[in-house]
């Protein structure tokens, strides 16, 4: 383990222990930054559903909820894989970590699908807020350009951490990043926040306006 | 003038160094476009930020001549919009956020705290790139024919009438701001981790103390703007109603996304300023700080409340009065932990013995013009005066005294004070010197007018006015003249220098910091040996007495340890 630990070492540490806490501290801070910039969107949600609680309920309603419920699960349960992964690799134990992080890619992959899918029938139903709109009650438009712009700016996120993802299994599988790398333990946590900004989303957008 | 010179700096520590400087440990394009050196980092931030400023002073420099006639004889109504926006955007962004943290800020951080190189080198890196990219957007944008909604991006007219290039410099802004953010994650890390054996909180330098609240700010306040812009974005290209009140968006809650972030932006831009100046007072005045630990709770309650503030920028847009009186109220707290920092530079100065060489004038001509500066504030800050001047000249004044006068000024101040750490070289003082006079009476000639006519009714963003302001606008611009010069000046003596400047020894100035304690320009790996730390900062002389006026005090390095 000792020159798996000197390749995982890089400048200016003297200790992998202090790296990792590095890497950790650091990705936490990027990830309240994140936090802000979805609380941001988040915050613009709130205004206009207070100010249209009738537009957004009804909108909400037209979501399509076994889309929305069924990517949740798979998101959650990326997250679990991912979790299992990242401690896998910090264990040294190669098998199961490249398996996990296989099963992140995959659930990932069909989260993105699935969504493609999910928009693609919005698309047919009109509920692009835009010309021949489906929806006339007031709010109905503003529920669906953030809802849009929303799913779209979290569905990038999720395409970064596949990147993220896929690029450390690659280099994993290769030999050439040593499993104890940080990098494993920070990949998971943004794909935790991923999973955590979903969450958030998967209420505001799909249960609305169907209690 | 009894105070030291670089001269007998220069006896007491000759230069006869083994081994390489960063400057030549490699050679090559590739060394530095692929560094990952943070000195190296903070000259390509260096380079970058030079021609932006550039750019953006271009566009200062034809707005004011302009104003020179009553008439908009020069450029077209039209055009005025765009160079006021290109102004405000280049300078702002691409200049004033990143332009201590980024350079000065990059380069000291790590030899403050006795480290190798910041926590995450090559993030350092990546974050320039994120610059370089976002910065040639931003030209794209303007070279495509510009952009026309000032730097503030308000909707609807930014999202449904603007006829320009709002989509390409909405992005610039949210990339730039992502590099912000990798600064911001990137400067934290370090100060947590990596300060030197013995380099507890409360021995930290000023100038780190400064920056980590401005990077907690950077972190905190960057993503909001990102979202503004984003939903910006959304609405012109994808047209996704957000704002629009056709649709009944609300356009106002796009000013309180935005000023969330650009107030705070305000303390990004002028807390390393603070920083700066609280280095360089107390090595001219050779004094210890006066008290430290509240100036670095200052900065802590200025990051903070920076925070809570946003809504003074809106006292006119219809917003709740109430809304209005608490931001009102507590934008006059947050002159409290500025004020401290203003009376605590004030007493470090009492009874020092200073020596009034060109960092020391240039931070004095900062502690001025940033207490006008922030007097100003707090006459905006309070709602009946604020209608009477919103959105007219004294603002414009108001905030270039903050930005300009303050953040520009301690920039200098600072490039003066450390130029000969970064090089090796000395600048010429009795240029120096003049510069930064020059710099001082520039700058009160260009923007005081601006407070007397925006009191008497002078609106902001006007290419043509009534002729009764004109005496105003040719004082203004005359100083902008002024002003230039001084600009220009430290370009050409410090390009000088870098050849036939004197060399400068360790330590040219006896100041007492760890980036004291290395070589000039220091090594790759900033120290050959590893500072230990056992002392506080500025220890100018013994605790309980103050400096003797007559013989330079011995004083002590903050690394004696070692
Ligand atoms: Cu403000």
């Amino acid at each position: 383990m000792s020159g798996d630990v000197a390749a995982a070492l890089r400048e200016p540490w003297d200790s992998l222990r202090r790296q990792r806490e590095a890497a950790e501290f650091g990705v936490w801070i990027f990830l309240g930054s994140e936090a802000l910039l979805f609380a941001g969107l988040l915050l613009a949600f709130a205004v206009n559903r207070t100010l249209h609680p009738a537009g957004f309920a009804a909108s909400g309603r037209e979501t399509d909820i076994v889309f929305g419920t069924v990517n949740t699960l798979v998101l959650l349960t990326s997250s679990l894989a991912m979790a299992v992964g990242s401690e896998a690799a910090r264990a040294g134990l190669r098998r199961l970590a490249l398996r996990a992080l296989a099963t992140v890619l995959l659930l990932g992959l069909t989260f993105l699908v699935l969504k493609g899918f999910e928009w693609a029938k919005d698309l047919r139903e009109q509920l692009w807020p835009g010309a021949g709109f489906r929806l006339a009650e007031p709010g109905a438009r503003l529920f669906f350009g953030l809802y849009w712009t929303m799913t779209a700016l979290h569905a990038l996120h999720l395409a970064g951490g596949l990147a993220v993802v896929g690029w450390l299994s690659w280099q994993g599988w290769r030999g050439t990043r040593p499993l104890g790398s940080p990098a494993f333990q920070v990949a998971a946590l943004y794909w935790h926040l991923v999973d955590v900004v979903w969450i958030l989303l998967y209420p505001l957008l799909y249960l609305g306006g169907r209690a | 003038m009894s105070g030291i010179t670089a001269d007998d700096a220069m006896a007491e520590a000759p230069q006869e160094r083994q081994g390489d400087s960063y400057l030549t440990a490699e050679t090559g394009l590739a060394s530095w476009l692929l560094t990952t050196d943070h000195k190296r980092v903070a000259l390509l931030y260096a380079a970058a930020l030079t021609a932006f400023f550039f750019i953006g002073g271009a566009a200062a420099v034809l707005i004011r001549l302009e104003l020179f006639t009553p008439a908009s004889d020069l450029v077209s109504a039209e055009g005025y919009n765009r160079l006021f926006t290109l102004h405000g955007l280049v300078m702002v962004w691409f200049f004033l956020v990143p332009a201590i943290p980024n350079t000065l800020g990059n380069f000291l951080l790590p030899l403050m705290i006795g480290a190798r190189d910041l926590a995450f080198p090559r993030l350092n890196l990546f974050s320039w790139y994120l610059f370089m990219g976002a910065g040639l957007l931003l030209l794209a944008a303007l070279l495509l024919g510009g952009v026309d909604t000032g730097w503030t991006f308000y909707t609807p007219f930014s999202t449904g009438y603007a006829h320009s290039n709002v989509l390409l410099a909405a992005l610039a802004v949210v990339l730039v701001g992502f590099s912000s953010v990798a600064t911001g994650v990137n400067m934290l890390a370090t100060v947590h981790l990596l300060r030197a054996p013995g380099m507890g909180w409360f021995r930290l330098p000023l100038l780190v103390w400064s920056i980590y609240g401005t990077a907690l700010v950077m972190v905190l306040a960057t993503p909001v703007l990102a979202a503004a812009l984003l939903l910006v974005v959304a609405e012109r290209a994808f047209g996704l109603p957000i704002f629009d009140p056709r649709q009944g968006g609300d356009p106002l809650l796009f000013q309180h996304l935005f000023w969330f972030y650009s107030h705070p932006a305000v303390y990004i831009m002028i807390l390393p300023a603070f920083g700066v100046v609280s280095e360089i007072v107390p090595c001219f005045a050779r004094r210890r700080i006066f008290g430290y630990t509240f100036m670095v709770y200052a900065i802590l309650m200025i990051a903070l409340l920076g925070f809570l503030v946003w809504g003074h920028h809106m006292f006119v847009s219809g917003q709740s009065l109430y809304a209005s009186l608490v931001f009102s109220f507590l934008s006059f707290v947050i002159a409290v932990p500025s004020a401290i920092k203003v009376f605590n530079w004030s007493f470090t100065l009492y009874r020092g013995q200073i020596s009034f060489q060109a960092p020391m004038l240039y931070a004095l001509g900062f502690i001025g013009l940033f207490t006008l500066g922030g007097l100003t504030g707090l006459v905006l800050a309070s709602v009946p005066v604020n209608r009477h001047v919103t959105d007219t000249y004294y603002v414009v004044a108001h905030f270039h005294f903050i930005m300009v006068g303050g953040a520009v000024t301690a920039l200098y101040g600072g490039l003066h004070f450390w130029w000969p750490k970064i090089t090796g070289r000395m600048p010429p003082d009795g240029w120096a010197r003049f510069a930064a006079v020059l710099m001082f009476f520039g700058f009160s000639f260009t923007f005081f007018p601006m407070f007397v006519m925006g009191f008497l009714g002078m609106p902001r963003r006007y290419a043509s006015y009534p002729p009764e302001f004109q005496v105003w606008h040719v004082l203004a611009s005359a100083g902008a003249v002024l002003l230039a010069a001084a600009y220009l000046l430290p370009m050409g003596y410090l390009a000088w220098s870098l050849v036939r400047g004197r060399r400068a020894g360790d330590d040219p100035w006896n100041a007492t910091g760890l980036e004291w304690r290395t070589a000039s320009p220091p090594p790759r790996d900033n120290f050959r040996v590893p500072p230990i730390v056992e002392e506080a900062a500025y220890l100018y002389h013994p605790r309980h007495e103050g400096p003797r006026h007559e013989e330079q005090e011995p004083h002590r390095d903050q690394g004696g340890g070692t």
